[in-house]
């Protein structure tokens, strides 16, 4: 591992002061359980980080708001999973966190860093031999025609079809999440849809972020279609695995027993958290029912593009969306 | 706090900070097991191997040292992490309980480290240590309530002799016991 310079001041506006004067390549680090995994790897090679783990500004969590949930960028994910509103009224959240990781990584890891977790790709992860445009943009990409079993499907280019990893930002895009970020040109906020860019011919820029900005907090807003949810993941083995395909649903049904409103994110399967919007368009008011759940998840899929060995996403997401609007839609009815 | 405030500013004066002003070695401070202890470390040192290497508290394990096996758990302030995992420059003015801070102050066994014994959850023991820091923490989480909770918040801890049936049964005992 590189060295580095460490800080870690007491305030929001401290830590800002000290990413700026760290210069080029610093990082803020909380969680630690992607930035350092990945120093250790010789991925991440920050000169300096500024260490945001325990700001009290960052912690807080107000799941009781009239309007909207807000999650400090710094509660830890074992936190958010077992708030007992989060649990009731928006069960795809809660269950996304609990879902993800090990529970010692959910101690550690903020609801925030989980925002901005990088890929598994294992090109990715264990450099050279390999090639890799997300780690050394422009030379080429070692998992196209390679071991792609766990790659992507949906939003891939010719220079990266690198999976997303993360479950708590599927269910988030769902529930039309925002983030609140602040930088050296002040405070902005962002819909966390449009906080992630698919590869295109630059894999390597992830995000929107501009440069030193810090995640804040994350504001979903308040909507009773959360307590219709679930978040359906599924895995290799039953758990601590990440998706081979996910699925955040959320129904609200009409009196008719058609479907009123609908949110669907996918997971595993896609470059950045996935909203499938077509996929809601083929379900509102018709009924819910085995078939119309199937031809969504099928909808969701249309525009899929298969690698050598990750084919079986298509089939297998499209189940997993069909299962998981089910769930949601008896979730919805009770 | 509200996004925009004026608290937030962006002076070009050095501000005081915890920890001095930026380094690559870091005199820190916490607790191990009761035990205040200081510590000149490299901000690479992860708390394993601080652990290990420069507090001679070698229970704790090194597997995968990339948070992916459970064998180097420990808890910090009450919540069980992943020490390989943890930049031990984080873990300033906190403090540490280990494997070597499980047992009685005479030796005896920790309730959940007889349960081991009793119903011979190990056998190289390679894991032991990290399973039975997530197991008392997953007891004391609440998650210990049935089988499958105890497989789930337990899944963590990776054990390649397979001694998962026993685990979950020695957890489930001492879990039971403290529920009455």
């Amino acid at each position: 591992m590189r060295p580095f310079t460490y800080e870690a001041p007491d305030t929001v506006a401290d830590a800002l002061d000290a990413l700026a004067a760290a210069g080029p390549g610093a990082k803020f680090l909380a969680g630690g359980t992607t930035l350092y995994d990945l120093m250790k790897l010789g991925v991440e090679v920050p000169p300096a980080v500024v260490d945001v783990h325990r700001l009290p500004e960052l912690s807080q969590i107000d799941s009781n708001g009239p309007h909207e949930l807000v999650f400090g960028a710094g509660a830890r994910m074992a936190d958010v999973a077992e708030d007992p509103v989060v649990a009731r009224d928006y069960p795809a959240l809660a269950e996304s966190l609990a879902k993800a990781a090990s529970q010692q990584l959910r101690e550690m890891a903020t609801v925030g860093g989980n925002l901005l977790q990088r890929t598994r790709c294992t090109y990715f992860r264990h450099g050279e031999p390999f090639a890799c445009n997300k780690r050394e943009p422009g030379s080429g990409c070692a998992a196209i025609g390679g071991l792609d079993r766990a790659h992507a499907v949906l939003g891939t280019s010719d220079a990266c079809i690198a999976t997303f990893p993360g479950d708590w930002p599927v269910a988030l895009v769902a529930f039309d999440a925002q983030v609140d970020v602040l930088g050296p040109d002040g405070a902005r906020t962002v819909a966390l849809a449009d906080l992630y860019r698919e590869p295109g011919q630059r894999p390597d820029l992830e995000t929107t972020l501009r440069p030193q900005e810090l995640l804040l907090r994350i504001r979903v807003p308040a909507t009773t279609i959360g307590r219709g949810s679930t978040y359906h993941k599924i895995r290799d083995r039953e758990s601590y695995a990440f998706a081979l395909a996910s699925a955040a649903a959320a129904v609200a049904l009409n009196a008719d027993g058609t479907v009123a409103d609908v949110r669907l994110g996918l997971g595993g399967v896609a470059t950045r958290p996935w909203r499938a919007a077509e996929a809601e368009q083929t379900l509102v008011g018709r009924p819910l029912t085995a078939e119309t759940a199937r031809q969504a998840g099928e909808a969701a899929f249309a525009a899929a593009s298969p690698g050598r060995e990750n084919g079986f996403k298509i089939e297998l997401g499209i189940r997993t969306v069909a299962d998981a609007l089910r769930i949601a839609g008896e979730r919805a009815t009770r | 706090m509200r996004s925009g405030e004026s608290s937030f500013t962006f002076s070009s004066m050095a501000t005081p900070t915890r920890t001095g002003p930026p380094a690559t070695t870091v005199r820190a401070s916490f607790v191990v097991n009761d035990h205040d202890v200081e510590v000149e470390i490299d901000t690479r040192e992860s708390l394993l191997d601080v652990l290990r290497e420069r507090l001679e508290l070698t229970g704790t394990k090194k597997g995968c040292d990339h948070g992916q096996c459970g064998a180097c758990t420990v808890h910090l302030d009450g919540r069980r992490v992943v020490s390989c995992l943890t930049p031990a420059v984080q873990v300033n003015g906190c403090s540490v309980t280990t494997i070597e801070g499980v047992a009685g102050p005479d030796g005896e066994l920790h309730p959940l480290q007889q349960a081991f014994v009793d119903h011979d959850a190990l056998q190289c023991g390679y894991c032991t240590p990290g399973q039975v820091m997530s197991g008392l923490a997953c007891i004391a989480e609440g998650h210990a309530r049935d089988d499958s909770s105890v497989r789930e918040y337990m899944s963590g801890n990776l054990c390649r002799c397979g001694a998962y049936t026993s685990i979950v049964a020695a957890v489930r005992s001492v879990a039971d016991e403290a529920e009455g």
